[in-house]
């Protein structure tokens, strides 16, 4: 019996060493020769189009890389999981939006100092990569909204595409029939909202940095003209990206706003036809300010300088002009590169409005940084409000401005 | 000689060790941590450096300060109340039903307990397809009885959408009651049923002084557990409303969702979900001691 009682002993003993074991052993060095990404590619063919790119540009350099893909939601809090484990990527593929909260940590290492070549791209994509003007990130493509239309739609109601908010507001009207709204948009509450909100918010002088004075009211008035009108379907609170391409495909909105994305989708079917025509303006010979969107590579620091360097000379590889021309056309995205967008506009004129905006487009941390997150969510509690009759585009961006300045 | 009296204790805590230091391990140091993070600033930078400086009441006041989290504790209160009010009455009638012996009554019971099996996000997704106010499936269908014309708003008014949410709650919440509370049923012994009846019982006052009584510590677990897995909702409304329209479905959940996940102020997430856990914390002292005194009453 004594001899027994000995035994449970050990066994906790022994199971706790094991726990503790397992708990340290988990931080695998990597290996020398290998580059690691974490990225949101998590669909197949888009993670395959990835490797293919990262091959090209790692064989020659001797290098292999091996890519982590989660979902994109998960990517910031996955990245904060492994570096309090020391054990972040060697390249960190960020969405822009998130990059002002990494690059605060002092975790990510300045392009500069790593002599990656950061010459020659637009203005716009180095302001979606920097924080305080130091650059951490660099998108090879990026994306924006615009406007696509239903061409047989418009030519059946003898409208054109309109170019001004009033134009575009006759034209939903005109292009609204039973069972088809003239226009869709998404108003979620949520990243797709407040992505689709901007350009008209900034258009017509709306400032993230002080809500309150009244520069976006026009903005949330035309939403809300629009969904009085009934020329666009009070549901658009619950429609996101995906849903307002689905509405536009399945012939229930003649136009909508949405991004180079859906381009394969709309591709993949016969029945609706699509164009592309640029963000409506406020007034005739205004200029349209669309946000820029987009992920960034960065690299975090790392204990071995070598590993740093080595993630550097891909990013350069990844994006000399040919690359990035060859990745934009890829994913339908605009080369960052002025003179890879160049050639990205001739050789597809369908969806040369992009590139055009895409060039003047605006970062949503630009002038806000670390606080977009809490812009972002005043912005969407201010068109939910007015969409829903709730509240004054007004005193709508009041509270919003409130909301803005307490979520620090 | 002390060798031997001291045994007996070792021997004992030995047996409790395991279970003390797994409570330890993940219930003790998990609450612990989070009550400590509602007062530090934790952000980004702490996971890079290991630093999160207390910052006092800071969190606790910001949050508290917030009106949204008023709304979201309302919210969630009301949605709980009525998914649990929903979900039980439902669960038992149906208990009920099925303890009576008839044809079909396996399968179609098995039928009943699929929307138990279907994961909370794609009864969400589903359920946004069947609420839009345009081309859902229920408007439609009301339509087409000319109940109504313009289509109820399920999901875009803030008036209705809350109550859309706790019925598609109720939906997924159904089959969890009815199977607990059937199995709470067929411990029930026939023959006091038999007995009412040769007493002259109705049904309902056997319902009443035989079933419900019998049946009360199953209940008290149902409506315990039910109120633990709805207190903290968050996958269903993510996927449904995303908290919209206007705030009208942000509950505790979201809200701590947010703040931690989306403006990565973990401290002051973690000021939400310590108030989850108070709120749940109470809940379950009130439903040891319901269950300390049915074993006192020797049930």
């Amino acid at each position: 019996m004594p001899s027994r009682t000995a035994r449970p002993v050990l066994a906790a003993v022994t199971a706790g060493a094991a726990v503790a074991l397992g708990l340290t052993g988990c931080a695998s060095a990597p290996d020398p020769g290998t580059v690691t990404v974490l990225n949101s590619a998590t669909d197949t063919a888009e993670h395959t189009k990835n490797q293919k790119f990262f091959d090209r540009c790692a064989r020659p350099l001797g290098l292999r890389v091996e890519q982590l893909s989660v979902p994109a939601d998960q990517v910031s809090s996955k990245a904060l999981r492994m570096a309090s484990s020391h054990s972040l990527p060697d390249i960190l593929e960020l969405d822009g939006s998130e990059l002002p909260q990494f690059a605060l940590t002092g975790g990510l290492r300045p392009l500069d100092d790593l002599g990656v070549d950061t010459s020659g791209f637009s203005r716009s994509a180095v302001s979606l990569g920097s924080y305080q003007g130091t650059r951490y990130g660099v998108a090879r493509s990026a994306n924006s909204l615009a406007l696509y239309y239903n061409p047989d739609l418009l030519a059946k109601a003898g409208v054109e595409p309109p170019r001004t908010w009033a134009e575009l507001r006759t034209a939903a009207r005109e292009l609204t029939r039973d069972g088809t709204y003239g226009l869709a948009f998404s108003a979620t509450p949520d990243a797709d909202g407040v992505y689709q909100f901007l350009p008209f918010f900034w258009s017509s002088g709306g400032d993230e940095a002080r809500l309150g004075d009244g520069g976006g009211a026009k903005a949330l008035g035309l939403w809300k003209q629009l969904v009085a009108d009934r020329s666009v379907s009070k549901a658009v609170v619950n429609w996101n990206q995906q849903d307002v391409n689905d509405q536009f495909v399945a012939g229930r909105a003649a136009m909508m706003i949405n991004g180079p994305w859906q381009v394969p989708v709309l591709d993949a079917q016969k029945k609706t036809r699509w164009a592309v025509a640029t963000i409506p303006v406020p007034e005739a010979g205004g200029t349209a300010v669309a946000p820029i969107g987009g992920t960034v590579m960065t690299v975090p620091k790392s204990d071995t300088p070598e590993r740093e360097k080595n993630a550097a000379k891909i990013l350069d590889c990844l994006n000399t002009p040919r690359n990035q021309l060859a990745w934009g056309k890829a994913t339908n995205n605009v080369p960052t590169r002025t003179t890879a967008a160049r050639s990205y506009a001739e050789q597809s004129p369908k969806l040369a409005p992009f590139t055009e905006l895409v060039a003047t487009a605006r970062s949503r941390t630009a002038r806000v940084g670390t606080r977009w997150p809490a812009v972002g969510d005043a912005l969407a509690g201010a068109f939910q409000s007015v969409l829903t009759g709730r509240s004054s585009p007004e005193a709508a961006l009041r509270r919003a401005q409130q909301q803005a300045s307490t979520g620090k | 000689m002390n060798h031997l009296t001291r045994r007996p204790a070792l021997l004992r805590w030995l047996f409790i060790a395991p279970a003390l230091v797994y409570m330890a391990a993940f219930f003790g140091y998990p609450l612990v941590r989070n009550l400590l993070m509602s007062f530090q600033h934790y952000t980004p930078t702490t996971y890079f450096t290991g630093e999160a400086p207390f910052n006092g009441l800071d969190n606790w006041r910001a949050v508290l300060a917030d009106p949204l989290f008023t709304d979201a504790l309302w919210h969630t209160a009301l949605f709980t109340a009525g998914s649990l009010l929903g979900q039980f009455t439902i669960g038992l009638a149906l208990a009920v039903f099925f303890s009576r012996r008839f044809r079909l009554a396996g399968p179609i019971r098995a039928v009943l307990l699929l929307p138990w099996l279907v994961p909370m996000v794609v009864s969400a997704v589903v359920w946004r397809r069947i609420l839009d106010q345009e081309h859902g499936v229920l408007n439609t269908f009301l339509r087409g009885l000319g109940l109504s014309d313009g289509g109820v708003p399920w999901l875009s008014s803030p008036s209705v959408a809350l109550l859309s949410a706790v019925l598609v709650n109720i939906w997924i919440g159904i089959p969890f009651n009815m199977v607990i509370l059937y199995g709470g049923l067929q411990e029930i012994p026939r023959e006091l049923y038999e007995a009412a009846a040769l007493d002259g019982a109705r049904p309902w006052r056997a319902f009443r002084s035989i079933t419900l009584p019998m049946l009360r510590p199953v209940i008290t677990v149902v409506l315990v557990l039910g109120f633990m897995s709805t207190v903290k909702i968050l996958d269903l409304i993510l996927a449904l409303t995303a908290g919209g329209p206007a705030d009208a479905t942000q509950t505790l959940g979201t809200v701590t969702y947010q703040l931690s996940f989306l403006r990565l102020d973990f401290g002051q997430g973690a000021v939400v979900g310590t108030v989850l856990i108070l709120v749940s914390a109470v809940f379950a002292v009130l439903y040891l001691r319901a269950n300390r005194a049915d074993f006192g009453k020797g049930k």
